[in-house]
């Protein structure tokens, strides 16, 4: 049975050009910062892809610094604010924000940092009149993700900017399940984090984007690469990868019919949500509740019929909680826990046969758990 | 995280489990929920009055595939079991039964267990 792959939004598969462009460059093994002629070579490619990057998302190459990927980068994006400008304590971030950064706020916070969490309405999109009246004399950064990884949810980001920018506040965004699916301008940011392997790239590999001028200190000190803001050696091959990903071709008006369509059909389920927003959703994820049965039941139905999806219900999660993201949207509690997240891909498109086998599975075992459950949607109703 | 480590039992009776559904009539219903992560699970149980013997007992449950494998468990455990012996069924007996469960989703196993002895108490109640 071939498998269809519908968490993208976790991981993707690399690319077939991608491989071979990691065929061609593995011969390559100097350390681009040495000075000889091996190192010398690496080096070209490396500055090579910062430059078609750059041009990628309206920035110079000199804004572009590689890391391990997003985590790091979200990780160095607040910490290396805070650490870089002592003087203002409080920063404000949404209430969706991504694990990477609502940890690194709790280590923050040890250091005398006041963190304050913006809401959003049911959709998922952030509050803006909350945004501007929480913002004080004392803030220093705020960070609101561009796309919800759980939800997809679109943030407006330049109406966010430029409030940031009349305030002189750094404002950071985490543009991981955006990048190469929406167009970015980067100019209109001060620090963005960018991440590989969902954009079928190596593992690994990711880059901070810097706006010139921004006061930020480096997290990892040594041998003074990525012009002393990021040590370590570079990882080249990662670098490469994600050089060849950017230029790849993406299907994201064919995804997003997809995705309108396979919504449209599976919330024909009775009691069934979708989480987020038809309109304001990025091209790839949908996030789905159906009443009253559990995700990871789902899930792992799921999966034996070869299709693989991720939850965010309290069952699969180890603090065995529901998802921030699905309460911070006040999905009600006959849904909260019977949540499964598909997120497509943008380079292959499901075939209209893919797209109907895996609405007939989900209908399927939806029914079959729901048979089991003693919370019955027809009750519900009454 | 989705625990990879479900034992071949517990896939079992998570993919094919026995005795779902409601019994029209039942002579004891056990319901609980689970206020950590929100299982709620039901027991049906046909009492054979003369003998105390569990004729026959059906489940509903909403949760993960842990708590729907331990309420399959239990009702294989406790069918045609007399009340005496099916109270003495613990939540041990249950996780035992199914090879074990992954640490984080032991409370499950008590779900089943506490859902069959509310059961059986709801019946003793209604008949002394």
């Amino acid at each position: 049975m071939k498998t269809l792959y519908l968490d993208n939004a976790a991981t993707t598969p690399l690319a077939i050009e991608v491989t071979k462009e990691l065929n061609k460059q593995i011969k390559n093994y100097g350390n681009p910062s040495s000075r000889h002629a091996i190192g010398k070579t690496a080096k070209e490619e490396v500055e090579k892809v910062r430059e078609k990057i750059a041009k990628f998302i309206n920035a110079k190459p000199e804004e572009i610094f590689f890391t391990s990927g997003a985590t790091e980068s979200n990780n160095w994006a607040m910490k290396g604010t805070a650490l870089a400008n002592p003087l203002k304590k409080h920063i404000l971030i949404s209430c969706i924000e991504h694990p990477s950064i609502l940890e690194t706020c709790e280590t923050i916070k040890k250091q005398g940092y006041t963190i304050d969490l913006v809401s959003v309405n049911k959709e998922g999109v952030i509050n803006i009149e909350e945004l501007k009246k929480k913002i004080s004399d004392n803030t220093l950064l705020v960070s609101i993700m561009h796309v919800n990884n759980e939800i997809g949810t679109i943030q407006p980001l330049e109406e966010i900017a430029k409030i940031c920018k009349e305030k002189n506040i750094v404002f950071h965004t985490d543009a991981v399940q955006s990048f190469g699916k929406i167009k970015i301008d980067a100019s209109k940011v001060d620090l963005l984090s960018v991440s590989g392997h969902k954009l079928n790239a190596i593992k690994g590999i990711g880059f901070l984007y810097i706006k010139k001028g921004t006061k930020i200190s480096p997290l990892l000190n040594g041998g003074g690469q990525e012009r002393n803001m990021r040590s370590g050696t570079e990882n080249f091959l990662g670098i490469v990868s994600i050089g060849k990903a950017i230029e790849l071709k993406r299907r994201i008006n064919e995804a997003s019919q997809s995705r309108v369509r396979i919504i449209k059909k599976l919330l024909k389920i009775p009691g069934t949500i979708l989480n987020g927003s038809i309109e304001r959703g990025a091209c790839n994820i949908i996030s789905l509740s159906f009443y009253g049965i559990e995700g990871e039941s789902l899930q792992m139905l799921l999966d034996e019929e070869g299709i693989s999806v991720s939850t965010g219900s309290a069952c699969s999660s180890n603090k065995l909680s529901a998802s921030h993201v699905l309460k911070a949207i006040g999905v009600d509690e006959y849904h909260i826990n019977g949540n499964i997240r598909l997120s497509l891909g943008t380079l292959e498109i499901l075939t209209k046969a893919q797209e109907n086998i895996l609405v007939k599975k989900i209908k399927e075992n939806v029914k079959k758990l729901q048979k089991i459950s003693p919370i019955k949607f027809e009750e519900h109703k009454k | 995280m989705i625990p990879t480590n479900y034992s071949k039992k517990v896939i079992e009776h998570f993919s094919k489990p026995k005795n779902i559904g409601e019994i029209k009539n039942a002579d004891a219903i056990g319901e609980i929920g689970n206020m950590i992560c929100g299982d709620k699970m039901k027991i049906y149980l046909k009492i054979d009055k003369k003998a105390k013997k569990i004729k026959d007992i059906k489940f509903q449950t909403f949760g993960c595939a842990a708590a729907i494998a331990t309420s399959s468990m239990i009702t294989e455990l406790a069918k045609g079991k007399t009340l005496e012996q099916a109270k003495k069924i613990t939540n041990k007996d249950v996780a035992d039964s199914l090879q074990g469960l992954p640490p984080i989703k032991m409370h499950c196993s008590n779900l089943a267990a506490d859902a069959l002895h509310k059961a059986i108490a709801n019946y003793e109640k209604n008949n002394k």
